[in-house]
């Protein structure tokens, strides 16, 4: 049994899955498999952004007027904190690739608490403030404008848009723990690191995802 | 899979040119620049989302296949919001244009 | 080669079957042909469900008062009928049944690039047909499978939200399919096997894919923004409040024409698969049928708007849509002149698969041309909301799509269930099927050009005759659909032990025995001839097949 056992993994290294003939074909297949979802994604952010397009043209005029309720500040702060966050991931690949445990789980670390950061500014800065100017349309909208009904659909994209983004974000923390876990037991090497690199794909998307919505949403129209 | 390790330098790089870029879209929004401000601000967005594509998610290091299907999407997307816009843009165009005459048949009612 | 495969019978042979026992190995697998036929299971049973409801609508039309049941509960039969049928047996059915366990044994692979992934594929399966079945039995939906706004957001009291639920948690299945297909067909083909070699039937998986993908996120979109204005009251569909209902309209079918071409390219799939082996000749135009599968899936994502015609569109847009409806016909068609041209001079047998696959080339070129009178704006405009579109659809999804699924069943079952079916039987059920789809669905083509709309429970008495002929068909199609279902169980155990090859067919998944053992091939192959590479009768490449 030992015998078939040690023959069984000099044949194959143990992250090579059986039905896979080679490491490269798993790998490639790996990152072949996260850009078709990232396609999913960019369609199914794509079908709320071309719907938010097409009422802007609507009517500009109200989108405009929403899109100044919003506070440029931390959706500039935010962006930059996601930029960050991706910085900090593309470094935690590379320190994969380079076999630097301590430096995977540190780097990990750090785009988790950017993330964190991200949604906290959010919730704290400008979703609460948002609830007591009455800008949620389905908590006690309350906007004083001829405009009224088109800023309120303004709002319902807002929220819908940077709330499923949002929600891309919590479930890409939820995957940096699962690699947190798997870094620390030392899982990743040069040789097998596709975990951490697909996920930087995911996170990468997210954030082009905001460097979207951040012109679209906050600086429409033009702020003067 | 990409076996090239990038250098430090060139994700600092990137990521400051990131930074320039999203203090560059800010101060442009604040100057009126009536239509063009729209432009500019997508044009910033699309070198941006360029920038972390290729170095970020390495695809300058890809295979011909991944670019293909990346640009695939983004048609796809382009082509939703292109498509729609042929019926939402010309709603309210009159159907028929000046200068035809008045139609000549009538149609008899319903028995 | 194949004296070894065939000297073991099943029963003392280790195959994919009973490598394993018990509920556990059949519910945690992750061998592609298992969830196969998990896959089989489910899809059959969404299927005779659906087909209640059409029983019943049937039914109650012989009436023109109506027969059975009140109109509300009509408007729920037509909505569930449409959302079980399309949802949950059409998109699912040939690629998550027959691709699951086909593709990695025509690529010559061990399993599907993401096995896990797959599995996971039909419990999301499992979990939005239960969902659907939960509103069905809960209240149903009466929104018409269709959705649309205003009516399903703001004025609809039915299980909205449930359905659409489930809806969703299926496109995410779709997705993971897809996917799983397109990275497999690209990573994983054994060597030799370069793509203008592969079976066409993985050309019309790959194509099927790329819609898949590319199409899915968008109805999802949809699907969405009328749950949350169902929740929160928005208006983002209601024109009181500025809101566009014909958005939805757009989101939906921008998936929802392209989706009518995964449900129709698997089984043209299927179909270039059986005619070349039942005509014992190589496919004619092997690159204009595999190049009409990618052109039908670009194509097909730029008509959509050929179902909105009457929605106030502007006649610039509807001209767009409807020139592109006639140039999505033509990669069809090409299909249809190579099948045919395949068949000419070939030699050609009459077993189950064929009969169904020869129905499947009239039927399907009788609902694609009349796509046209509906892809012309004027007619359209008489036709749209008439039976003449409910006949179109039935006659490509119907005489189409699930004949090519029956004959791909019967076609592949050998390979599938290591027994052979009763070909007797299943041909008097392929005529029973052919002459019952007739008889209901040709009438009404006559019905919409007669002007009877569409999801209507009552109808005007002239029209009664051509509707009692409809429902008369209908019980005879269903009778045609039960006979398979008691032959093929019956011969799961008495049916004759079926060799690697019954058919003497090419591809790779015939070079492997009945049913394929777990990991598919003893030796993992190498492919050296063209696809389909059919001999004369008698010639070396006829025997070497055996």
């Amino acid at each position: 049994m030992t015998d078939a056992a040690s023959a069984h993994s000099s044949q194959h290294p143990p992250y090579l899955a059986h039905h896979f003939t080679d490491i490269e074909q798993q790998n490639e297949s790996g990152t072949l498999g996260m850009w078709l979802f990232l396609l999913t994604e960019i369609m199914f952010f794509g079908g709320l952004f071309a719907s938010y397009a097409i009422y802007r043209l609507r009517y500009f005029e109200a989108f405009r007027e929403g899109s100044h309720l919003l506070n440029v500040k931390f959706g500039a702060i935010n962006t930059a904190v996601l930029i960050g966050s991706s910085l900090t991931m593309a470094l935690a690949v590379r320190a994969a690739q380079l076999s630097r445990r301590k430096a995977i789980i540190a780097f990990i670390i750090l785009t988790m608490v950017l993330g964190i950061a991200f949604i906290g500014i959010k919730l704290n800065y400008e979703w609460s403030a948002d609830y007591h100017e009455g800008l949620i349309p389905w908590m006690g909208f309350h906007v004083e404008s001829p405009n009224a009904a088109g800023v309120r659909l303004f709002f319902c994209f807002y929220f819908f848009m940077t709330g499923l983004h949002a929600l891309h974000m919590v479930v890409g923390l939820g995957i940096m723990c699962v690699l947190l876990h798997m870094a620390a037991k030392g899982r990743f090497d040069g040789g097998y690191f596709a975990p951490v690199e697909i996920t930087g794909l995911y996170w990468h998307f997210v954030d082009i995802v905001w460097i979207f919505l951040f012109p679209l949403l906050y600086l429409i129209g033009g702020r003067y | 899979m990409s076996v090239h390790v990038e250098p430090v330098r060139v994700y600092v790089a990137v990521f400051l040119g990131l930074m320039v870029l999203t203090g560059t879209t800010v101060a442009v929004a604040f100057v009126d620049l009536q239509a063009f401000n729209t432009l500019v601000a997508l044009t910033i967005a699309v070198v941006k989302m360029l920038l972390v594509v290729t170095f970020f998610m390495h695809v300058r290091h890809s295979s011909a296949l991944t670019k293909v299907f990346i640009a695939a999407g983004f048609l796809w997307l382009l082509l939703l919001m292109a498509f729609t816009l042929t019926d939402v843009g010309t709603r309210n165009i009159p159907q028929q244009p000046e200068g035809w005459g008045e139609s000549t048949t009538t149609v008899p009612p319903p028995k | 080669m194949s004296a070894a495969l065939a000297e073991a019978p099943p029963e003392t042979r280790v195959h994919y079957l009973n490598a394993d026992y018990g509920i556990k190995s059949w519910l945690l697998t992750t061998d592609h042909k298992r969830i196969a036929l998990l896959y089989l299971g489910s899809v059959t049973l969404m299927f005779f469900v659906g087909g209640a409801m059409a029983v019943m609508m049937r039914i109650h039309l012989i009436d023109p008062a109506g027969a059975l049941v009140h109109p509300d509960t009509f408007n729920k039969l037509f909505t569930m009928h449409g959302v079980i049928m399309i949802f949950f047996f059409l998109i699912p059915a040939i690629p998550a049944v027959l691709g699951n366990f086909l593709v990695p044994l025509m690529v010559g692979a061990k399993d599907l690039a993401f096995p896990r992934i797959n599995l996971l594929s039909w419990y999301l399966y499992i979990a939005g047909a239960s969902l659907a079945v939960y509103a069905m039995v809960s209240g149903g939906v009466d929104t018409g499978w269709t959705f649309y706004t205003p009516y399903s957001t703001s004025y609809a009291h039915s299980q909205v939200m449930a359905t659409a639920l489930g809806a969703f948690i299926l496109g995410f299945s779709s997705i993971l399919t897809g996917l799983n297909f397109i990275v497999t067909i690209h990573k994983m083909r054994a060597p030799g096997l370069t793509w203008f070699r592969m079976p066409l039937f993985l050309w019309a998986i790959y194509a099927t894919s790329i819609i898949q993908i590319l199409g899915t996120p968008v109805v999802a979109t949809a699907i969405l923004l009328v749950g949350l204005e169902r929740l929160f009251h928005v208006g983002i569909f209601d024109p009181a409040v500025g809101g566009d209902p014909i958005l939805f309209q757009h989101l939906f079918w921008f998936y929802s024409h392209p989706a009518v071409y995964i449900m129709i390219l698997p089984p043209m799939g299927v179909i270039s698969e059986i005619v070349t082996c039942f005509s014992r000749k190589k496919v004619f135009g092997y690159h204009f049928v595999a190049f009409s599968s990618m052109a039908i899936a670009v194509i097909s994502f730029l008509v959509w708007g050929h179902h909105m015609f009457v929605t106030g569109m502007s006649v610039y847009a509807a001209l767009i849509f409807s020139v592109l409806s006639f140039l999505v016909a033509i990669p069809s068609a090409i299909k249809v002149f190579n099948w045919t041209a395949t068949l000419y001079q070939g030699s050609i047998s009459y077993q189950a698969p064929m009969l169904y696959a020869l129905g499947f080339i009239g039927l399907f070129t009788m609902g694609g041309l009349t796509g046209l009178f509906l892809a012309s704006l004027a007619t359209d405009v008489h036709l749209n909301g008439t039976y003449f579109i409910v006949a179109h659809f039935h006659y490509i999804m119907v005489g189409g799509a699930v004949m090519a699924y029956m004959g791909g069943i019967h076609f592949w079952w050998p390979k599938i269930t290591g027994r052979m079916f009763p070909d007797t039987w299943a041909r008097l059920a392929a005529a029973i099927v052919f002459i019952g789809f007739n008889l209901t669905f040709f009438p009404q083509f006559m019905l919409g050009y007669l002007g009877m709309p569409r999801r209507y429970a009552t109808y005007p008495a002239e029209f009664q005759v051509l509707n009692v002929m409809s429902s008369a068909g209908a019980s005879i199609l269903g009778i045609g659909y039960l006979i398979p279902l008691v032959y093929l169980f019956w011969s799961i155990r008495y049916g004759p032990i079926a060799p690697p090859n019954p058919w003497r067919a090419t591809g790779l998944e015939w070079q492997t025995s009945s049913p394929p053992p777990t990991q598919n091939f003893e030796i993992p192959p190498v492919v050296k001839e063209e696809a389909y590479a059919y001999g004369p009768p008698g010639s070396e490449l006829e025997d070497a097949h055996d």
